[in-house]
Formats: C-alpha cells, sequence, structure tokens
C-alpha cells in the first residue's frame, strides 16, 4: 500500500509540471493498468494497453486531456457518422422538420393528416436514434476516450428528455456542442447550455416572460447544475433568478419580432436562441446576496459567472466527479481536494480531473465501481470485436432501453443516477446476462446493414492480447470454475460477460 | 429452511412454484407513484371555492362538468369510467391537502423524502426505503415479496430486505436457461450480489411463467391492453397470486405549460391512469376485498394557474386510496376551505395531512402495527388513523 500512495503522489506531482513529459513509468502491470484503462475509457482496449505500457499512464493522459490533432474514427466508423442526417447545421435541420410538422397540421383530410403527424413523430424519432447512433460510435471507437465519458457526463448533468416537443431534432447539435466543450472550463459548459435551444424548451424558460413568471428552468439551474439541493439558496433566489432569465427563448423561424425603437438594440438572435427585450423583467434582482441591476441579456452572464466560481459549485460538481470516476461515495476529503483545485483553476476541468486521476483514491477504488448500463453494454462490445467495426448501432440503442439507460432518454433534469443501486436491483442483473448472451453468441444484429436480410458474417472474439495480459489474470476463482465448464465459445463468452469481474470498472 | 436462505444458497431458481405463492389472505399493498407532481387540484376539484374559478381563468374544471362528490368536491370526468365507479361503490376515498413538510418544491428532494419516509430532520440514509423497512416488519417468518414493477429499484423500496424489479412493459421467454443460471449464480455466490442475481432468475422465470396465460386470454378476444392498462393488468396477476408489497410509478406530469381542464394534457393522463388501475381493480378479482392502493405524488402544484395555461411546483397534493376493503366514498382527513387566505404562502395548497401519519394510520389497520413497528417504518413521526381500510 505504501509503495502505491508512494507511486501515485509522485505522478500527481508529475501530472502537475505540464513542461516536462513524465517518463514512462513501470510501476503497474499490465493487468493494474487495463483496470486503470477501465476507469478511463468506455472500456479497455489492446490499442490503449499497448499504448500505456509504451509510453506509461502520463503520457497517454496527457494525450487525452490535450488533444492536439483532429480526431479521427476508423474509416469504417467515420463512414457511418459522415451518412447521418444530423450531420447538417441545426437551424435549417429545425426548419425543415417544422415544415413538415406543419404540413401535417394543415391537413384537413383527417386520415391523411394523421398520416402525415405520425411521419413527422416518426422522422423526429429518426433523427434522435442518428444521434444515438453517433454518441455511440464515438464512445465505441474515439480514440479520445476521456472526452467521450466526459461528453456522456456533462450531457446527463446538463440533461434534457428526447421526447419532449421537438427535443429529437436538437439532442444531436446539444451533445455535438458539449462535446467541444467538455474538457474547457464549467463556464463555458454553463453558458453553453443556458443559450441552447435545447435546455431552454426542456425547462420551459421559452415560456419564461416578465409577470408571466415560469420558475423551471431557474430552479434546476441551482439546484441540480450548480450549487446543488443544500448549496445555499432560498425560494426568493429562485424566483429571482426566473426573473433574470425572463425572455430568453427560442425562435424556430427566421421571423424577428416586432419591437419597441428603444428595445431594438436590446434584441439578440444567435441561431434558434433569441433575447427578446419586450418579454424581459428590467427591473433590479436581488439574489444570492448581490444586487443584479436591470439592463438586459447580461445580467445572466453576470450570475453564470457568480454561479460557476461559487464554492457551493466547485463542490458539488466535483463529488459528482467523483462520484462517477471514482465511487458511489466518493472520499470526501478527495472532492475536497477536487473542490480546491476548481477555485484554483476557475473550474478548468483538465485541472479537477488530474486531481481526481492522480489521487491514491483513484488508484484505490479500481475495478469496484459497479458499471452502469452504458459502460456495460459499450464495454462489452468493445471487448468483443475490438477494431472490427460494427456496422449497426440499433441492438445496443434496445438494450440501453432495456436497462432503463437509453441515450438522451431521462425524462427528469437530475440525469441519470450514477450509482450501483440504481443498476443493480435484481431484474436488471437478469437483463444483463440476457444481453451477455445476445452479445456472446453471435453477431446480435451489430452487423446488419440496413437494406440486407442478414447480418453480415461476424462472431465475438474475445482471445486477443487484452485478454490474456489485462483481463485473465485478475479474474476470480469462481469465475474461471464457471468458463472451465463452458460447453462452446458461445457459452465461454456469456460467462465472461456475465461475470462480476465484467461488471465492473 | 427459509427460503431467503435458499436464495442465498443458489437454489432459488430451481424451487418450485408454490413456494413462492403469498398467503391468500394477507394485505396487498401496490404504491403508485406520480413523478413529476400531478396537479391535484384539477382531479379532486374544489367546487365550492369561488375563489379556484378566479386563480385558474383557463383551466379550472367548470362545477357541471366534475362529478359531484360531496358538498365541495367534484372529481374530473377524465376518471369517470374508471375511478368514480369504484367511489359510488365506496371503494375509493381522497385525501386532499397530503403531502411532506418538505417545502423545497424540488421534485428530486421530495421524491427521495416521500419514498425515505425517514425523519425530517438530520442526516438521510438512501439505502433505506420504507417500503423496504415495511417489508422487513411484516416479514418475519412469512413469505412476503416485495416487488417494484419498474426498470430499476426505486429508492422507497431499496434496503436490507431482498425486493425483486421487474417492469412489465416488454416481456419475453428467458434466454438464459436453467444450467446456465446456476453457473452464472455460482460465480456470485460470494459476492454481494449474490442474493440479487438468484432472485433474478427466479422472478424472471415467475414472471413469464404466470404471464404465459396472457397470451391465450388476448386469443379468446379479450381486449389487448395498452401502455399503463397493460401493466397494470400484469400487475394484478402478480398480486393476486405473489407480490403483496407492490410498486409503480408513473411520470409526465409536470404540466408547466397547456395543462387542459375537463380536457387535455393532464385529463389525457388521469383517463388513461384511470382506466389502468380500474383494470387492475377487476383483474384482481376476490383478492380486491384484501388489496389497498395508494396513490401518491411529491407535491401539489400552485393553485393559481401560470402564465402559460399552466402550473408550477407548489406544495399540498392529494392522495387517492383504493380497494375492494377501503372505508371509501369520502373525503378523508383535515380539511380547511379552499379561499386565497389558507394557501401556503399565499400559492399553494397546504399540508394538512403529512405523508408518514397517514401511511402509518392505514398500515396499523390494514397489518394490525404496533407503535415499536409503526417506529421502525416511519422513525419519528406519528400515525394518524384515518379509518381508511
Amino acid at each position: 500500500m505504501r509503495n502505491l500512495a508512494l507511486s501515485t503522489a509522485l505522478l500527481l506531482s508529475l501530472l502537475g509540471c505540464a513542461t516536462a513529459p513524465p517518463p514512462a513509468t513501470t510501476a503497474h502491470g499490465p493487468a493494474q493498468d487495463t483496470l486503470w484503462l477501465d476507469r478511463l475509457t468506455w472500456g479497455a482496449s489492446s490499442a490503449d494497453l499497448a499504448a500505456v505500457r509504451k509510453q506509461g499512464r502520463s503520457a497517454w493522459l496527457e494525450a487525452q486531456l490535450q488533444p492536439l490533432n483532429p480526431v479521427t474514427l476508423p474509416e469504417a466508423a467515420q463512414a457511418q457518422i459522415q451518412a447521418l442526417a444530423i450531420g447538417e447545421p441545426l437551424l435549417p435541420l429545425v426548419q425543415r422538420m417544422e415544415a413538415q410538422r406543419k404540413a401535417a397540421d394543415a391537413l384537413t383530410d383527417d386520415t391523411a393528416k394523421a398520416e402525415a403527424q405520425k411521419n413527422y413523430q416518426q422522422a423526429l424519432t429518426k433523427l434522435a436514434r442518428e444521434a444515438s447512433a453517433r454518441q455511440l460510435l464515438q464512445a465505441l471507437y474515439s480514440p479520445r476516450q476521456v472526452q467521450e465519458q466526459m461528453t456522456w457526463f456533462w450531457f446527463n448533468h446538463f440533461n434534457v428528455h428526447q421526447f419532449k416537443s421537438n427535443l429529437r431534432v436538437m439532442v444531436g447539435d446539444y451533445e455535438q456542442g458539449l462535446r467541444e466543450r467538455s474538457l474547457g472550463t464549467f463556464r463555458e459548459l454553463l453558458g453553453y447550455t443556458a443559450h441552447h435551444p435545447a435546455m431552454l424548451r426542456y425547462l420551459d424558460n421559452e415560456q419564461n416572460a416578465a409577470n408571466r413568471i415560469n420558475e423551471n428552468y431557474a430552479r434546476e439551474l441551482l439546484e441540480l447544475h450548480t450549487l446543488g439541493v443544500g448549496g445555499g439558496y432560498s425560494q426568493k433566489d429562485v424566483q429571482e433568478l426566473a426573473r433574470v432569465l425572463t425572455g430568453l427563448g427560442v425562435n424556430l423561424t427566421d421571423a424577428r419580432p416586432k419591437l419597441k425603437p428603444a428595445q431594438e438594440a436590446q434584441y439578440r438572435r444567435d441561431g434558434m436562441m433569441e433575447f427578446n427585450p419586450a418579454r424581459h423583467d428590467f427591473g433590479d434582482k436581488q439574489l444570492l446576496g448581490i444586487t443584479v441591476k436591470g439592463q438586459g441579456e447580461a445580467e445572466l452572464n453576470q450570475v453564470l459567472d457568480l454561479l460557476a466560481k461559487h464554492p457551493s459549485t466547485a463542490r458539488f460538481v466535483s463529488r459528482k466527479l467523483a462520484q462517477y470516476f471514482v465511487a458511489d461515495e466518493p472520499p470526501p476529503a478527495l472532492v475536497e481536494r477536487m473542490a480546491e483545485r476548481w477555485q484554483q483553476s476557475d473550474g478548468r476541468i483538465t485541472e479537477v480531473l488530474r486531481a481526481m486521476i492522480g489521487s491514491p483514491e483513484f488508484e484505490a477504488s479500481l475495478a469496484r465501481k459497479f458499471k452502469d448500463p452504458t459502460h456495460y453494454v459499450v464495454s462489452a462490445v468493445r471487448l468483443a470485436y475490438a477494431d472490427k467495426v460494427v456496422l449497426n448501432t440499433g441492438p445496443m440503442i434496445g438494450w440501453l432501453y432495456r436497462l432503463g439507460q437509453a441515450p438522451y432518454n431521462r425524462q427528469t433534469p437530475d440525469g441519470y443516477p450514477l450509482d450501483e443501486n440504481a443498476w443493480a436491483g435484481p431484474g436488471q442483473m437478469t437483463t444483463r446476462f440476457e444481453i451477455a448472451r445476445a452479445i456472446g453468441s453471435g453477431s446480435a444484429g451489430l452487423f446488419k446493414v440496413e437494406g440486407e436480410a442478414k447480418d453480415r458474417p461476424a462472431f465475438p472474439q474475445i482471445a486477443h492480447p487484452l485478454y490474456y495480459d489485462g483481463i485473465a489474470p485478475r479474474l476470480a476463482a469462481a469465475t474461471q470454475q464457471a468458463l472451465n465448464t463452458a460447453t462452446s465459445p458461445q457459452e465461454w463468452n456469456t460467462y465472461l460477460l456475465a461475470s462480476p469481474d465484467f461488471m465492473h470498472r | 429452511m427459509q427460503r431467503r436462505q435458499l436464495l442465498q444458497l443458489g437454489l432459488g431458481a430451481t424451487l418450485p412454484t408454490q413456494l413462492w405463492a403469498a398467503a391468500p389472505d394477507s394485505p396487498r399493498l401496490l404504491v403508485v407513484f406520480l413523478r413529476g407532481a400531478y396537479d391535484a387540484a384539477n382531479l379532486l376539484v374544489p367546487t365550492s371555492s369561488s375563489f379556484y374559478y378566479e386563480a385558474r381563468p383557463n383551466i379550472a374544471i367548470a362545477k357541471k362538468d366534475a362529478l359531484p362528490l360531496d358538498a365541495n368536491w367534484g372529481l374530473a370526468p377524465a376518471v369517470a369510467d374508471s375511478i368514480h365507479p369504484l367511489w359510488l361503490k365506496g371503494q375509493a376515498a381522497f385525501v386532499p391537502f397530503a403531502g411532506t413538510n418538505d417545502a423545497s418544491r424540488s421534485h428530486f428532494e421530495t421524491q427521495d423524502h416521500i419514498e425515505l419516509g425517514q425523519a425530517d430532520e438530520g442526516s438521510r440514509d438512501f439505502r433505506s426505503g420504507f417500503m423496504n423497512r415495511l417489508a422487513d416488519v411484516l416479514g418475519a417468518g412469512s413469505r412476503l415479496e416485495a416487488m417494484a414493477f419498474t426498470d430499476q429499484v426505486p429508492l422507497i423500496l431499496r434496503g436490507q430486505m431482498p425486493v425483486a424489479n421487474q417492469a412489465l412493459r416488454d416481456l419475453g421467454k428467458p434466454a438464459i436457461n436453467a444450467a446456465q443460471a446456476q453457473t452464472i449464480a455460482g460465480m456470485y455466490a460470494n459476492t454481494r450480489l449474490a442474493s440479487t442475481v438468484t432472485g433474478g432468475f427466479e422472478v424472471r422465470e415467475e414472471v413469464s411463467r404466470e404471464m404465459a396465460g396472457e397470451m391465450e386470454a388476448a386469443s379468446r378476444g379479450a381486449i389487448a391492453a395498452k401502455g399503463f392498462a397493460l401493466e397494470a393488468r400484469r400487475i394484478a396477476r402478480l398480486m393476486r397470486e405473489r407480490v403483496t408489497l407492490g410498486f409503480i410509478d408513473v411520470g409526465g406530469w409536470d404540466t408547466h405549460v397547456g395543462e387542459g381542464g375537463a380536457t387535455g394534457q393532464l385529463a389525457t393522463k388521469l383517463g388513461e391512469l384511470g382506466r389502468g388501475l380500474a383494470l387492475f381493480a377487476d383483474e384482481m378479482g376476490p383478492q380486491w376485498g384484501n388489496t389497498v392502493v395508494v396513490v401518491v405524488s411529491e407535491f401539489g402544484r400552485t393553485f393559481r394557474e401560470n402564465g402559460n395555461r399552466g402550473t408550477d411546483h407548489g406544495h399540498g397534493s392529494a392522495y387517492w386510496v383504493l380497494g375492494g376493503g377501503v372505508k371509501g366514498g369520502r373525503i378523508a382527513g383535515e380539511q380547511v376551505e379552499v379561499k386565497a387566505a389558507t394557501l401556503f404562502q399565499n400559492r399553494d395548497y397546504p399540508v394538512l395531512n403529512e405523508y408518514r401519519a397517514l401511511f402509518g394510520g392505514l398500515f396499523k389497520r390494514m397489518y394490525g402495527l404496533n407503535d415499536a413497528q409503526l417506529a421502525t417504518v416511519f422513525p419519528g413521526a406519528s400515525a394518524r388513523d384515518l379509518g381508511l381500510f
């Protein structure tokens, strides 16, 4: 234990020193490095293990946290992403869907209208499925695995639900913006989400106007996005923040509202985000101990600055990060250190992550975190097929629905829970075993191309270097015993993917 | 040998069916949680309050549309064909001004609060929900089974007692055969998930056996239920025979915008919920007499409509208590005249019937729990008997 603590303390000091790249370390064996990768990626891969063994953990992590080159996915994955309609810019895509909706609503024949409305709904659902497909392809094959996990984390933190209104058109764009900002500062993320039409619509802020207050977004902004429920705010603060947020809404058209000449200069439009001064409450606001002078859209920036720097935010979001990456009940001392780093670095996410990953608590927690459904499904497919790119993510989306953690499908703004209790119920375990069998027994639809009658031939190949070097040496005796009783490769795969060892990261 | 011990030995999957059956006369409890805070004032309508009609110019349910319950209250027409008949049979009661002392108006905070059922002050244990503690109090020496009909085990059922969970929307045949299940259970034998895994296999097998009859019924021309109604019917099949403590949640009640009145968004949801519960009552058959369904929600909504013909987060709600043995056909609990002066913080219904007191009183009647047992289920709370069962 002492050696471990020493070596991680050394790692910590090296990571803090950006100018001198740390030398490769050989402090850990391949099995321990695999566990480390299992925590920082969507499931360790042979390639990442080889890179860590060659360059050392620090160099691998630096490349993850400061990606310099444009990301390249394997060609077969990239081609699938490029073929998606959600690649189109958001505004024209939304307007095209709006036109389809209006055309359907305008039909006078009831049968034709019902049919057209159904088609519209199906088109929306198809777009959200495309976004899910892109998310899963990125999780499976992006070399920037830490960034992909952070993208998922931030979407969940700033959660929106795909089935509200037309959000199915928007979730892909919303997620892509979170991906780009996922390793930046918290303030950037907060500002981004506060102005994205998906959020403004999901939490009803587009309905929030002077004298017609809707406090839904204001409350969740304090409770879930920044300070946390015990973070020191009152009902009065919620109401005042709701006033600050008045006038910030969504405009899907090209039209501009009619304004009095004096208000023209205050109007702002950016994509579908609109600040409409005619709907804003220009009175002064008192919240969280400060006075916000009524001045229009800039009020919100003042409040977001305050919230992003607030010690309660630093602690609340650091704890949530540690809950996702370290333990259901993260060690308070670790959370405090992360929050301190947050305060010192103005909420720079990579700094907070470095403080976490370099900690002895992180190392000590490896292999003890129960995988949530997304980690389970993605890591199983990564293990089963490694570099052989799947041709259809549909089955994965279906498994995530069955396990209760489908992309963009958490209805409530709190996001999916991050602790084992939420995912390890008896019914959920049984479902996992059935999915283990599906993945372990054959191609499971993952290689079925749309329009073709059958799957292209594929079979899970788990016996690769990652398995022999990284996984086999640490399997529990009971797991070994079960694997030895397998009567076919299918059954062997099923048992491995169903084992307690594979349920944890 | 106790069934739980068998489960721990990993033998659960091979147990014969009848061991899992509940005693035929033991009371059944189904808690239905409406997540998102349903607007109680548009289900249980305060028809004698002129203030209600002033406060809701666009979304009030007109007195002529509401089904009269007593001098002060009417029922939403959306449940005319489902819950109102139960009311007329004396099998439905409503408890207005119900809820928690939590005034955070946060969905999640207040849902957690209710599900945990712990003291208002002090730190909370997120591994101990009140239905699990109830299972514990009732479970000694009995074959009681507790189950959540949800994808996840909700807070309300988490705790020391082993519970089952299985969503009943889509059900197929088990994909893992018995021998494979034994092998997999063997891998978990010495882990903290051991009883979870064996319990899960068994429940899966039982549920699919139970549901085998469904196909047959459908082929004989029974109306194919969908959505919540389908789930409610399946829940009834399990609760009739095996499960005595059940839980399900229904989402989508957060009507900030365009809530509607006698018809519209909320009415549609209430209609679907009501039909499901009526189907449940029907499917329970003779067991309906031993069954109590309690419908709860985390809080009520603002009494006045907001600027978007919807309602925002409020405080007091109205709970439903249904069952063949329920002393219904009445509005139960503490009441107050509905007017501006009696609103909580000049915006919401007050809470006059605290949920733990209400459930405590009900459990006393249903199960004959003593004070020590009640203190285990709801520490620090005192029960209030509303004579509901």
